[in-house]
């Protein structure tokens, strides 16, 4: 069970937090402007590399805050984890 | 006491640590009663009354015996205890002796001596790996019959019976530095770790320290590592943990423990845990988890008798028991010889040692019979070993014709070598290199967070020549007991073309077994490597995967059991449903009212009475469990709007306002209302099961994607009793109850709210209904729920007020047509789906708006929500029924749509139905058959609108 260290509770169990997915994939700024294959990316394309992942953890039983975690997808190490301000997203 | 001279008695030698001979105890075994001493375990128990046979195998039903010492053992698999504490596959080797013990043989019948399914080894041939998938397959109209009788021959043991009656508990801890074994290496390495100051776990299998090798490293070494328990007892930041298996490694450095704290008495002491489960993280973990020994292969090498070499040691210098009286030792390796000495020492004869490499300097003692290249290939006994016949061998490992003899003996020790105990190495990720000279994989690799000491890593392990194998007999030659697989049984897979371990062991099932193939893994891997004609590195080692041992269901479960498995939420008003003698129903972990039974009344009358009360007059409803959202700031208003696919920039305070928002793939994600408290501040509903996603979809939609809007979220939901009170009568009961709310329609008209007090209590009352009745729902402070309860239920009286509980709730809002999230909005439908597409605002974006445009939400061809009526007006329409255009069903028949929600409307007399239908709103009365695969039936329906009841809402406004 991975340990995650919370920014703000300090490092917590995985079944405190719940799975947000790929950190680094942004919501078009404007859904409306976007074309199709731009928002079907969006919605439903994923990259499954090996390695360093950025994802999206939510401290559910904790602070609540979305945070942004930094996962090595086949060790399962966490490597970071910070408010999403901090890390510039 | 009878011991059959098997016992040594108390003398000189230093024999029998494990026991106290003062401590006689007394057990059973398939009903017969024996002796032995306390610290004794049933299977040196057995041992020392004569007991050889103590089950049946797996699949031929062959007499197996006592084969290894500890957690290894294959073979000597037992029933322990009775009733419901009684557990089958439990190995002998590890139950610690107490009084009163109870234990039974497996897999036999009538009796261990005379076992009917023993007559399978006369046609054993037609049993080879595989059988399951090809003598079962075809014809493919007999597999019941064969399921049949393979479910009567098939498993291992007997299931409980009646309901675990001890208690399991779950304890998690923190510590610097888990050692993994109690033998010499892990108790130094915990010693060192202490002395530097670290928190130290140290955890052994065993219900004492010191290792495998107790009593047999002589006087000097059993007081050295006395002494480092002792020390190690003494010390405050070092935590013992005997009899408790580490039997996994997770993610994070996190280990899970078994600790057996009541496997040893008869049962629990009171109020204490039968066994208890540590998740415990470490920084850094000691694997000193030593070396099993390897057994042989030849034909009928797993008769009573037949033992590891160290397993015949262990009972000898721990137990004082002689596993036999004459033995032959067979090995490839030096260690054997020292087994000699120590066999004799304790009065065992020993006939012969055999040694299968050409060259040795070793030499047995004067007595027995040195033999170098020679191997055995047979062994005899009906019911346990009698004799061995042992062969010569050539330059090639095979028997030289001619040269065979028989010996008698009743002890036949295997010594194959060692294999290191690296199943939590490998499972935390570690690699295996193999090593020529020990002929075994053992750790190369650097895993974070372990490190691997002692016999474990490889080190201490004797040189040992590649096992042989005798080439081809008739006769079996096992390699994993558990599961009766045989050499020919792997040298089958690799003919019919199966090539990688991993395949071979599920065709085989070779090391499937509870014993993990802990002796029998590398020897599978061996014959298989010879039978690929590959190197045994090459071929791999299948995957090590938690539980080391088997871990039982009821310590995984703890104390989440029963009511416990989840917590329970009730309303404030629980007491009231209760006492009016409500039947609940749950809704998530919600128990909710499902009706209120008056006496004498099925649940069908009294939900008839339920909704027609609230039709034509009064009912009150416990809406508690409803998501409650409370929204402040300046960007409530902005936030909302990109939320909901309708405006709610021109909500006013005092007014409220239904909303349904999506997931960004365009799909119905949950609906309720939002009421507009002041100027910055809004709260929201949710429905039941929705109210915890709901909350997270709105902190992700503000903490990731619009950081900048300013916006505070809080859940209410638990902070408030909710009840609503709907019916034609609604008003003219709450103007009876002594309140300053005005319920008249001008100061509060529908999707109004107005703040205020009734019967002194702070209270708001919203103007909103789900039932399409004339309704208000009143919030209240949790700790007044019940008090307003009360108080409706008392003024209603004069008006006859219904309680009412979900299931007229449905039927009144399937009246209405109102659909809900799971039947009808199922996370697959779309606004315009639900034929809320005038809702949809074209003024502003919304999260899922893009996605309405994509080709496959266009509106046409998708399922509409519909109503349908029978068309005989009298037949009930199967709920979840598969409609169909055609009134025949069966394989290729098209399907047209679904019903989603299935009532008898008291109101209108007749069953009717919500159903999502392919381009339904253009198929307005048309037929339709709606077909229960479950009981085969298609009743005939006709499409309606959805709206049953008041299409115009003129109730709801009145």
């Amino acid at each position: 069970m991975l340990l995650i260290p919370c920014p703000h509770c300090g490092p917590r169990a995985q079944t405190e937090f719940s799975y947000g997915g790929d950190a680094n994939v942004a919501r078009p700024p404007a859904p409306e402007d976007a074309d199709g294959g731009t928002w079907v990316d969006y919605l439903y394309l994923r990259d499954n590399a090996k390695g360093g992942h950025d994802e999206l953890w939510q401290h559910i039983f904790g602070c609540r805050r979305w945070l942004r975690v930094g996962r090595d997808v086949v060790s399962h190490e966490i490597t970071s984890c910070t408010e999403l301000a901090e890390s510039g997203a | 006491m009878s011991t059959n001279g098997f016992r040594l008695p108390h003398g000189g030698l230093p024999h029998g640590r494990l026991i106290d001979r003062g401590r006689e105890i007394s057990f059973t075994f398939d009903g017969r009663a024996y002796q032995g001493y306390h610290g004794d375990t049933l299977a040196s128990a057995l041992l020392a009354n004569g007991v050889r046979v103590v089950g049946r195998s797996f699949k031929y039903h062959r007499p197996r015996g006592i084969y290894g010492l500890g957690s290894e053992e294959p073979s000597a698999l037992v029933r322990l205890r009775t009733g419901a504490r009684g557990e089958p596959n439990i190995r002998a080797t590890q139950v610690e002796l107490y009084d009163g013990l109870v234990a039974h043989s497996q897999n036999n019948w009538p009796s261990l001596r005379w076992d009917i399914s023993s007559a399978l080894g006369l046609f054993a041939r037609f049993l080879p790996a595989g059988f399951y998938y090809k003598t079962f397959m075809w014809p493919g109209k007999l597999w019941p019959h064969y399921e049949n009788i393979i479910r009567h021959m098939a498993g291992m043991g007997r299931s409980p019976e009646g309901l675990d009656p001890d208690r399991y508990e779950k304890r998690h801890a923190q510590c610097d530095v888990l050692v993994i074994g109690g033998g010499p290496a892990g108790l130094a390495a915990a010693l060192a770790a202490a002395e530097s100051g670290q928190q130290v776990w140290l955890a052994d299998e065993g219900a004492q320290l010191g290792g495998a090798s107790q009593g047999m490293r002589g006087d000097e070494g059993d007081e050295a590592v006395r002494k480092t328990i002792a020390t190690l007892e003494s010390l405050d930041n070092v935590t013992l943990l005997r009899r408790t298996t580490v039997f996994g490694k997770y993610d994070g450095q996190l280990y899970g423990l078994v600790e057996r704290a009541g496997d040893h008495l008869a049962s629990p002491a009171i109020g204490r845990p039968r066994q208890i489960l540590w998740q415990l993280r470490t920084k850094q973990a000691v694997l000193a988890s030593g070396a099993i020994e390897r057994p042989l292969i030849f034909a009928n090498n797993d008769r009573p008798g037949v033992m590891l070499t160290t397993a015949a040691l262990g009972y000898l210098r721990a137990y004082a028991v002689r596993p036999g009286r004459r033995a032959v030792i067979v090995t490839n390796n030096d260690s054997a010889y020292e087994a000699v000495r120590i066999l004799r020492e304790g009065g065992v004869e020993v006939a012969a040692i055999l040694d299968h490499r050409h060259m040795t300097e070793q030499r047995a003692l004067p007595g027995t019979e040195t033999l170098y290249n020679h191997a055995v290939i047979d062994t005899a006994g009906r019911r346990g070993l009698t004799s061995v016949s042992i062969a010569r061998l050539d330059v090639n490992g095979d028997a030289v014709p001619g040269s065979e003899r028989r010996i008698n003996c009743d002890l036949l020790c295997l010594s194959g070598g060692f294999t290191p105990s690296v199943h939590l190495y490998s499972q935390a990720g570690g690699k295996l290199t193999f090593r020529e000279d020990i002929q075994s994989l053992v750790p190369t690799s650097q895993v974070p967070g372990m490190t691997v000491a002692g016999a474990a890593t490889g080190n201490f392990i004797p040189n040992t020549a590649p096992p042989i194998a005798l080439g081809r007999s008739r006769r079996k030659q096992f390699i994993d007991l558990q599961n009766d697989v045989t050499a020919g049984d792997v040298e089958l897979a690799a003919r019919e073309g199966y090539r990688s371990v991993e395949h071979v062991k599920r065709y085989t099932t070779l090391g499937m077994g509870t014993d993990q193939g802990k002796t029998s893994n590398l020897n599978g891997i061996a014959v298989l490597a010879a039978a690929l004609d590959k190197p045994l590195a090459d071929v791999g080692l299948t995957t090590y995967r938690p539980p080391y041992t088997p871990v039982t269901i009821g310590t995984l479960a703890g104390r989440d059991v029963g009511t416990f498995l989840a917590p329970t939420r009730r309303t404030p008003m629980q007491a009231c449903h209760e006492q009016a003698g409500a039947a609940f129903v749950p809704a998530g972990l919600w128990q909710r009212p499902h009706y209120y039974p008056r006496p004498g009344e099925a649940m069908a009358d009294a939900v008839n009475r339920e909704v027609l009360a609230v039709r034509q007059n009064v009912g009150i409803v416990d809406v508690s469990t409803l998501g409650r959202i409370d929204l402040h700031g300046p960007d409530v208003a902005e936030f909302l709007n990109r939320i909901y696919i309708n405006g709610f920039k021109t909500l006013v305070v005092g007014m409220c306002r239904y909303g349904v928002m999506l997931r960004d793939d365009g799909m119905i994600f949950d609906d309720g209302t939002v009421a507009r408290m002041a100027e910055s501040h809004y709260i929201m509903t949710t429905t039941t099961a929705n109210a915890g996603p709901v909350m997270a979809h709105l902190e992700y939609y503000l903490q990731v994607v619009w950081p900048d809007l300013r916006v505070h979220l809080t859940s209410i939901t638990d902070q408030w009793a909710v009840v609503a009170v709907a019916g034609p009568r609604a008003r003219e009961l709450l103007d009876s109850l002594d309140s300053d709310v005005e319920f008249a329609n001008q100061a509060l008209p529908f999707m109004a709210w107005r703040g205020g007090h009734i019967g002194g209590i702070p209270a708001q009352v919203f103007r909103i209904s789900f039932s399409g009745e004339l309704a208000y729902e009143i919030a209240v402070g949790a700790d007044h729920g019940r008090a307003l309860w009360e108080m409706l239920l008392a003024a209603g009286e004069a008006f006859d007020v219904a309680p009412y509980g979900t299931e007229a709730l449905t039927t009144l809002r399937t009246e209405k047509g109102h659909f809900v999230m799971g039947p009808e909005a199922d996370g697959r439908a779309t606004a315009d789906d639900i034929g809320l597409a005038a809702m949809l605002s074209s003024k502003k974006d919304f999260v899922g708006r893009r996605s309405l445009r994509l080709p496959g939400l266009l509106p046409k061809g998708r399922l509409n929500l519909v109503g349908l009526v029978p068309a005989d007006g009298t037949s009930a329409i199967p709920p979840g029924a598969i409609l169909l255009d055609r009134a025949v069903a069966g394989p290729g028949m098209d399907k047209a749509g679904h019903v989603a929600t299935s009532v008898f409307s008291p109101s209108l007399d007749k069953p009717i139905a919500l159903a999502m239908v392919r381009n339904g709103r253009q198929r307005l009365d048309q037929p339709l058959w709606a077909h229960s695969p479950l009981d085969n039936r298609i009743v005939p329906v006709t499409i309606t609108g959805p709206i049953f009841i008041d299409p115009q809402g003129e109730r709801l406004r009145a």
